[in-house]
């Protein structure tokens, strides 16, 4: 049986290493799994404006690493981001006496990254009255760590010389489709854009599905503390639904 | 990155699907679902026919759902009866999830299905057929631990499946300290995490029993079906039937409207088990008496 972790250090575990860099890698790696969860809950729970939104989504982080919240987080009781968003609703509920926080980055680089698609999203969304603000919080955690795995997946391709695995999976799988929402390229076609055979596609396709697989089932392990955790998260992730 | 919606759900799919790229199977699509995993239908490309796989939902290395899922082929594949789903395969997809083919089994779930038997007799013959592959499968030293309507499923010509063997165990291991099993289903000693034999199955059928005459509900409950339930699910397995196949037995005993073993009955009952025993040759006296009597009454 494999025991929890395996290869991978659990960051919750990193972010308090003695290590510099360790620490570092860990912090941004937390951070990019659940920056948007935390900016797009903080809007929708909290009711803020975007800039507000963002100042406290770094608030959040800075206090993450300043006040050791990681330290008091108990596995056997819940799942890190149920855990995280609890800290949230704390954050947003003294938020009065938050606006008058100073501007700090806590040494997270959080906000570089594309907050202008968020924002738009949330806003339509939250015109739309859809989804609860949690709910919010599980998709937009669900979306951040697919992201980082394709980005892994890419730079691994990349690293590799398969830029070509990449490039199938993301024609098949990522990229938005013409017409309609549900049309996707045939093998045929992508056998003719990228000069293979529709077997090739075939094969490359499933082999960059399965790597996909793996990285997300890494970025759980990371992103967890015990083996209960991951294994419910990674059924979180793969558990099938039922047919209607 | 920022994943869009679409491609948000587009690969949720793609890695919630079972890769069965290099394989002999062609997926068709999902059956059902649940608590580890689902049940898909695929279409076998070397003998050219539908199959249902049963697969884990996640791809770990030697994780205990995976263990558990082969180890219920491996029993199934074991246990050869009409009762049971017969295994054609088994072992790890190319993404690393555990499964097994087996018969596509088409039919409804026992508590659906049982909204279309209003009548109790027939109730009590479709339980009887429920036992007979527990009784075999307890008879080669199998207990199945988690017998319940939903794990019982009815074909389209009468055919009666025990399904999910997940949870199955040898009577010989005597574990301890497994607690799986669903709640009501399951006898006291297997909740306990303690060992294990045939009398968790009398118990899981006994239990099974009373919820296939409760809901729907049967219009007419004896009291000697009631006893049965009882006996059947006693807390104490001492106290239960020492098997499958006695249980049935009472059953069956009901059905032909003998006495049952689990009900003392008083004599008013005897005297109506009786009647309803012998309805036909009691009515054919009855007949003849009023007959008789009519006679007797217009010669004078």
């Amino acid at each position: 049986m494999t025991h929890f972790p395996d290869t991978r250090r659990s960051l919750v575990t990193a972010v308090k290493s003695g290590d510099g860099d360790e620490r570092a890698r860990a912090l941004e790696t937390l951070a990019e799994a659940y920056w948007r969860p935390v900016y797009t809950y903080v809007r929708l729970k909290g009711g803020l404006q975007h800039d507000e939104a963002a100042d406290l989504t770094q608030e959040f982080f800075a206090r993450l690493v300043e006040k050791d919240w990681l330290a008091r987080f108990d596995a056997s009781r819940t799942r890190l981001r149920t855990y995280l968003r609890v800290l949230v609703d704390g954050l947003v509920a003294n938020e009065s006496k938050a606006r008058n926080r100073l501007k700090r980055g806590g040494g997270i680089k959080v906000l570089s990254l594309d907050l202008e698609a968020v924002r738009r999203e949330v806003e339509e969304r939250r015109s739309s009255g859809e989804r609860s603000p949690e709910d919010f919080f599980e998709r937009e955690w669900v979306r951040s760590v697919f992201s980082l795995a394709v980005t892994r997946l890419r730079d691994r391709t990349t690293a590799s010389g398969q830029e070509k695995r990449f490039g199938v999976f993301s024609a098949f799988d990522l990229e938005e489709a013409v017409g309609s929402a549900d049309a996707r390229p045939s093998y045929q076609d992508l056998a003719l854009r990228f000069g293979m055979t529709v077997v090739d596609v075939t094969n490359q396709l499933a082999a960059a599905r399965r790597d996909f697989r793996r990285i997300i089932l890494d970025l759980l392990r990371e992103l967890t503390v015990s083996d209960a955790e991951f294994r419910a998260e990674a059924r979180a992730l793969f558990g099938v639904e039922p047919p209607a | 990155m920022r994943l869009k919606d679409a491609a948000l759900d587009r690969l949720r799919d793609a890695v919630r699907t079972p890769d069965l790229s290099g394989t002999r199977y062609r997926l068709v699509g999902p059956v059902a679902a649940g608590g580890m995993g689902a049940v898909y239908e695929v279409e076998d490309e070397v003998l050219k026919r539908r199959l249902a796989l049963k697969v884990v939902d996640v791809p770990l290395d030697g994780e205990t759902p995976a263990q558990a899922l082969l180890g219920e082929a491996e029993v199934l594949a074991r246990l050869e009866h009409p009762g049971l789903v017969p295994v054609h395969d088994a072992g790890r997809l190319p993404d690393g999830r555990a499964f097994y083919a087996m018969k596509l089994v088409r039919g409804e779930r026992l508590d659906v299905h049982l909204a279309r038997v209003p009548l109790l007799p027939e109730r009590l013959r479709l339980f009887l057929r429920v036992c007979e592959p527990v009784a075999f499968a307890n008879s080669n030293g199998v207990v199945h631990r988690d017998l319940k309507p939903s794990n019982v499923m009815v074909g389209p010509f009468g055919e009666v499946l025990v399904l999910d063997w997940g949870l199955a165990r040898s009577v010989e291991a005597r574990e301890f300290g497994d607690a799986s099993g669903t709640p009501g289903f399951m006898a006291p000693e297997q909740a306990a995490g303690g060992p294990v034999d045939e009398r968790a199955d009398v118990f899981g059928l006994g239990a099974l029993l009373g919820a296939m005459v409760r809901v729907p509900p049967a219009p007419f409950q004896p009291k000697a079906l009631e006893a049965i339930v009882v006996r059947a699910t006693a807390p104490d397995r001492s106290d239960r039937y020492p098997d499958v196949p006695a249980l049935a037995a009472d059953v069956t005993r009901l059905l032909d409207g003998e006495r049952v073993e689990a009900h003392a009955e008083g004599p008013l009952e005897r005297a109506g088990r009786l009647l309803r025993r012998h309805r036909v040759a009691v009515g054919l006296v009855a007949a003849y008496l009023l007959t008789r009597g009519l006679f007797i009454l217009f010669r004078r």
